[in-house]
């Protein structure tokens, strides 16, 4: 037992004496249905030798007994062992989403493929327990308590059945193992490769058949399908020759004990006991070939959930309280100083010595080309990024002593995430006891009140998969009005406006600013330089480092990059503008 | 869902298949007949060994049969391993292949993740299925018969009980096992909204995080968790007690048997050999019926992957018109006669009429959801006409062949897909032959050399899955790369430039500028800076089509 089962198995601490119970119902339903074999046998050989029916009075009770029992016992053994590990497994599921989230980083975002492998990962750890660990532990108390019955009537005879039961339960385990494992090995590639071309010709659909090169792509997906099942029909050979050996092992061991029980004179009704007896025995300890093959597979899994859950462990130990019930409190004095930021050694700083104060109520701008380090100032604001040297102080705290950062400074971030539930519920999450009409007012001031009421279900609309029912001017709307429901004293808006046209961007620019509060600081990053003259301040951001700052009325009149911009930005969309109230 | 515990549609759909399946069968009636040989062997052994004596030839003959049986459990698991390869290859190309024959607009709508994954990791779930469930459905059939039959001819009394306890099996198993059937259906549908809700949540996570919500969110995963528990705990409650009962039926099944031939032999009216050879073979005819029960379960996932297969390749229509077909000519002039196009919910154009002739640059503008990506969509044959008709060069794209027809388009989508192949070959997407000097070039006009010359590989840098790895200013100039190789006489912009910062709009907006020269070009855009070079503007706004004249751009002042 290696590291990712500790893991599990320490997390199963709460649940042992439900797991223990489960394991020894195991075990004694599988005796159960030894013993039965092994009990009618002697009945019925015994019967044969016409004994006075009083000499078999027990083992006729016994068998009926035994027959019962075995399904009753079966019956909540499962039972029992579903419960406990089901248990078990919600705690792991909340635990592994609580070191997701402990994570501060936004380091720890991951692609769809390795999300959904994630839920599976969870899973392999209730396969561990149920069909792995449990039936084990059974099986191999049931072995020891065989070989030690059979030890009684003959030790000879308990020796052959021990030999049969290691080979049928420690060697082809053994073997089964490193075979699955040199499947998957052997696999894994092609399965990869062909789940990235499946992904490849239902994602690029529009794409492939565009460029008329679906035919191509089917045909190599076709000819990867075809290969993988070509490998797949070769590993069963060897995979199943496994099973066959199981059998084999059976069937002789039952002939060695029977030839081994003879030879040592045993009573001739012992003799066929012992025989069924084997077969039964052996037949419970092949079960271990299955759970060797599960437990290989279940393996990686296992090591990335203990990995997340050993972290979950680390993390849950300084135990910060992240929302503590305050009400909103007044916007803090936020200084950056000196601040660089650099995500690789080597690279050029995506943030260079950069200042910036931004006192209660003030609203500053950060434009600048893509690259300039815009989305980078907002993730060190915002505590995701951690700047490399200086700091970020507010009201001369270093902002990493907030624990309740969130409360104060938050907003609509890069990438904001629309969750498949009722848009009341994807606004809810900006204030969790907003009323009726915080709502009402957050959505109109998005632009989305309008929308919202349209629609048959009004609030309780769900939203699809990653927003997908939503087009992407709604989303970014519903994104908004939960930030402003969220009402943060220090209000991060990245790119508002994006997906929306230059119409319902200038209009909801201006509702949005209008219903932040004045005591309330507001920092927006955008690429569209329309509606920026409200700002107090706007800083132009080229390479990380702040190449002009000033309001708008005096950036626009001096050459540079903020004039060029506002000159082909303008011309462009008054152009469209005219093209509106057309006769 | 299907219930039947064989899809017949697999035979039709798999002829490969098949003789895979009919050595199955062949295989299952040897295997019963080896376990009555074993249990035969065995008792004679048994019966000389109450006496104290070896029998030799018993024992050959036992060791003999398992040596057989050995032998074809190997083959059985081979043989159904082999089928179950087959079929899973077959089904992966049937699905992949109705994805391309449906439409991209029929995947989109049947959510492309769902279909993904179904033909990737979701088939694999059909190997517990072949190779544990099918091998066991023959047994189920065939061993109890063997049994019968050796057990008639060696007491036919206890063979009349058997025959008349065993139908009980099958009974019960299907009044309990509709009862569970139906527990575990809604089980997995929750189970799958549990899964979903997770992924929902850990994908959310910056999100949460950002408003502070990731830690309290905790409770709420552990709360749908502990709903899915109960939900569990209740259909596993139904499901094991459908195994207790079936076992109990056939342990006072195997006692019915039992009892009389105990005191046959105790009345000396019976010889030990029989009474142990009913004894082994008793429990062997109810045994598979049981088995083949509780791995129905088991196999469940695989079966109902295997029916999303079916179905979904089923409805898929015929290869549009192909080859035969009317070739429309790009070069000619394209025009919308009354067209319509209503979706499930809401109509996005009505009665739409325009006429494009070559070599005009169409700006299309709009709110967004007005119906401008289905004007394209119309264009590119993703979508048909509700009403009305789409005709280029005076041929209708309905009847016409749409491949040929593509092959003079050059299409940027708002959001091309990335395939995980080298760049150059995501470039050369459908024209794999082109000469490395035309890829150069295009790779050139769409501005994509300074981002070819960062990769550490140029242009053979290996993209990861959808494109991982490259921002979205450069994924379009990837995709206008394509648009610019492929050469086309139309070309079809949609908001080329979304989702992109001033600096990538620029450079993208130059390359889209070349790119439109000398062509037909219909573009839809979001932003203003297209417009300056359109020869006719249309607004389209709640499905019409209105057209607008365009006003000097460029004298604007701040």
């Amino acid at each position: 037992m290696s590291a990712p089962e500790r893991t599990v198995l320490r997390l199963a601490r709460p649940y042992l004496n439900r797991l223990l119970g489960a394991g020894l119902l195991a075990a004694a339903t599988e005796f159960a249905a030894l013993a039965l074999m092994a009990t009618a046998t002697w009945l019925l050989m015994s019967a044969a030798e016409r004994p006075p029916l009083d000499r078999l009075t027990v083992a006729i009770v016994a068998v009926r007994a035994l027959a019962i029992g075995r399904g009753v016992l079966r019956y909540t053994e499962r039972l029992a062992g579903h419960d406990a590990v089901l248990r078990l497994v919600t705690d792991v599921r909340a635990r592994v989403f609580a070191a997701l989230a402990a994570r501060r980083d936004s380091a720890g975002q991951r692609s769809g493929d390795a999300l959904s492998r994630l839920v599976s990962d969870v899973e392999a750890v209730q396969d561990l327990l149920l069909r792995v660990l449990v039936p084990a532990a059974a099986a191999g108390l049931v072995g020891v308590v065989a070989v030690g019955a059979a030890a009684l009537v003959s030790p000879a005879a308990a020796g052959a059945l021990a030999v049969g039961l290691l080979l049928a339960g420690v060697a082809l385990p053994a073997l089964a193992t490193a075979l699955t494992r040199h499947a998957a090995a052997e696999l894994a590639p092609l399965r990869g490769a062909l789940a990235a071309d499946a992904v490849d010709l239902t994602h690029g659909a529009a794409d492939l058949a565009a460029f008329g090169a679906t035919g191509q792509a089917l045909g190599v997906a076709a000819d990867r399908a075809r290969r993988l099942a070509r490998l797949e029909r070769r590993l069963a050979a060897t995979g199943f020759a496994v099973d066959a050996a199981g059998v084999l092992v059976a069937g002789l061991t039952a002939g060695a004990v029977v030839l081994v029980a003879l030879a040592a004179g045993v009573d001739g009704v012992l003799v066929g006991v012992l025989a069924v007896g084997t077969l039964a025995a052996v037949e419970i300890a092949l079960a271990l070939v299955g759970a060797a093959r599960q437990w290989t597979g279940l393996r990686a899994g296992l090591t990335r959930v203990a990995a997340l859950l050993d972290e979950s462990d680390e993390a849950a130990s300084p135990a910060p309280t992240e929302t503590a019930p305050t009400p909103a409190p007044v916007a803090p004095d936020v200084r950056f100083e000196d601040v660089t930021v650099r995500y690789r050694a080597e690279a050029a700083p995506a943030l260079h010595d950069f200042h910036l104060h931004l006192p209660p109520g003030r609203r500053i701008a950060v434009v600048g080309p893509s690259g300039a380090g815009k989305s980078t100032l907002a993730a060190v604001l915002t505590g995701s990024v951690r700047p490399t040297s200086g700091r970020v102080v507010l009201d001369g705290r270093d902002l990493s002593a907030y624990p309740a950062l969130p409360r104060l400074v938050g907003g609509l971030l890069a990438e904001a995430y629309v969750f498949h539930a009722t848009v009341r519920e994807n606004l809810l999450l900006g204030r969790p006891g907003a009323s009726e009409d915080d709502l009402v007012a957050a959505t109109a001031a998005a632009g989305l009140l309008d929308w919202v009421r349209a629609q048959p279900d009004g609030w309780d609309t769900v939203v699809g998969e990653e927003g997908g029912q939503l087009s992407g001017g709604q989303r970014q709307r519903v994104a908004l009005a939960r930030a402003l429901l969220a009402a943060p004293p220090v209000l991060v808006l990245d790119e508002p406006t994006e997906g929306l046209d230059p119409t319902a961007a200038d209009a909801v620019l201006d509702s949005v600013l209008a219903a932040t509060p004045p005591g309330h600081s507001v920092l927006m990053i955008s690429h569209r330089l329309r509606g920026l003259d409200g700002f107090d301040e706007i800083l132009v951001l080229d390479s990380g480092r702040v190449t002009r700052r000033g309001r708008h009325a005096d950036l626009v009149t001096t050459p540079g990059w903020y004039r060029d911009q506002w000159l082909l930005q303008e011309a462009a969309e008054r152009g469209y503008l005219a093209l509106g109230p057309l006769p | 869902m299907n219930r039947r515990p064989f899809d017949p549609r697999l035979l039709r759909r798999v002829p490969a298949a098949r003789r895979d399946l009919a050595v199955l069968a062949l295989l299952g009636v040897l295997a019963a007949g080896l376990v009555v040989a074993q249990a035969t062997a065995l008792a004679a052994l048994l019966a000389t060994a109450f006496e104290g004596r070896l029998d030799r030839p018993a024992l050959a003959g036992f060791v003999a049969a398992v040596a057989a049986r050995s032998l074809l459990v190997w083959a059985q698991g081979t043989v159904s391993a082999r089928a179950a390869a087959t079929v899973k290859a077959a089904l992966r190309v049937d699905l992949l292949d109705a994805v391309g024959r449906h439409g991209p607009s029929w995947v989109a709508g049947q959510r492309a993740g769902q279909l993904a994954t179904l033909a990737g990791r979701g088939l694999d779930a059909l190997d517990a299925y072949f190779t544990g469930y099918l091998p066991q459905l023959v047994l189920s059939v065939t061993v109890p018969v063997a049994v019968l039959a050796r057990i008639f001819l060696a007491d036919w009394s206890s063979a009349l009980i058997i025959a008349v306890t065993l139908p009980l099996i099958p009974i019960f198993g299907a009044l309990l096992g509709w009862q569970a059937q139906a527990a575990t259906e809604r089980q997995w549908r929750r189970l799958s909204l549990l899964g979903g809700h997770f992924l929902d949540m850990v994908a959310g996570l910056p999100t949460l995080r950002a408003f502070g919500r990731a830690r309290a969110q905790t409770e709420v995963v552990r709360r749908m968790a502990d709903g899915h528990r109960t939900a569990t705990m209740k259909t596993l409650r139904i499901a094991f007690l459908s195994a207790l009962v079936l076992e109990l039926v056939a342990t006072l099944s195997v006692a019915l048997v039992a009892v009389p031939v105990g005191i046959r032999l105790l009345g000396g009216g019976l010889t030990i050999q029989t009474a142990l050879l009913v004894l082994l073979l008793t429990p062997e005819a109810y045994l598979p019926l049981r088995a083949a029960g509780s791995r129905f379960h088991a196999s469940m996932e695989g079966l109902t992957a295997l029916d999303e297969a079916l179905t979904l390749t089923e409805g898929a229509p015929a290869v549009g018109p192909g080859a035969g077909a009317a070739v429309p000519d790009g070069r000619g002039e394209i025009r919308f006669e009354g067209v319509t196009v209503a979706y499930d919910r809401t109509v996005a154009l009505r009665d739409v009429t325009l006429t494009i002739r070559p070599g005009e640059r169409i700006a299309v503008v709009g709110p967004s959801g007005a119906g401008k990506s289905t004007l394209l969509g119309l264009l590119l044959g993703f979508v048909t006409p509700t009403a009305g008709r789409v005709t280029v060069g005076g041929v209708d794209l309905a009847g016409a062949d749409l491949d040929a027809w593509r092959r003079q388009l050059a299409w940027v989508p708002q959001r091309a897909h990335l395939f995980a192949a080298s760049l150059a070959d995501n470039v050369r997407l459908g024209s794999p032959d082109v000469p490395d000097a035309a890829l150069a070039d295009a790779v050139r006009d769409a501005a994509l050399d300074d981002v070819v010359a960062a990769l550490p590989d140029g242009l053979a840098t290996m993209l990861g899955e959808r494109g991982h790895g490259l921002s979205s200013g450069q994924r379009q100039r990837v995709a206008l790369a394509r648009a610019f190789l492929r050469d086309a006489p139309v070309v079809l912009l949609d908001e080329p430039t979304a989702r992109l910062d001033s600096a990538s709009e620029a450079a993208v907006l130059d390359a889209t500028r070349a790119l439109v020269a000398g062509r037909t070009a219909l573009l839809v855009a979001h932003r203003p800076a297209l417009l300056a070079d359109a020869d006719r503007i249309l607004r389209v706004a709640d499905g019409q089509v209105t057209e607008l004249t365009p006003a000097p751009a460029g004298k604007a002042t701040p």
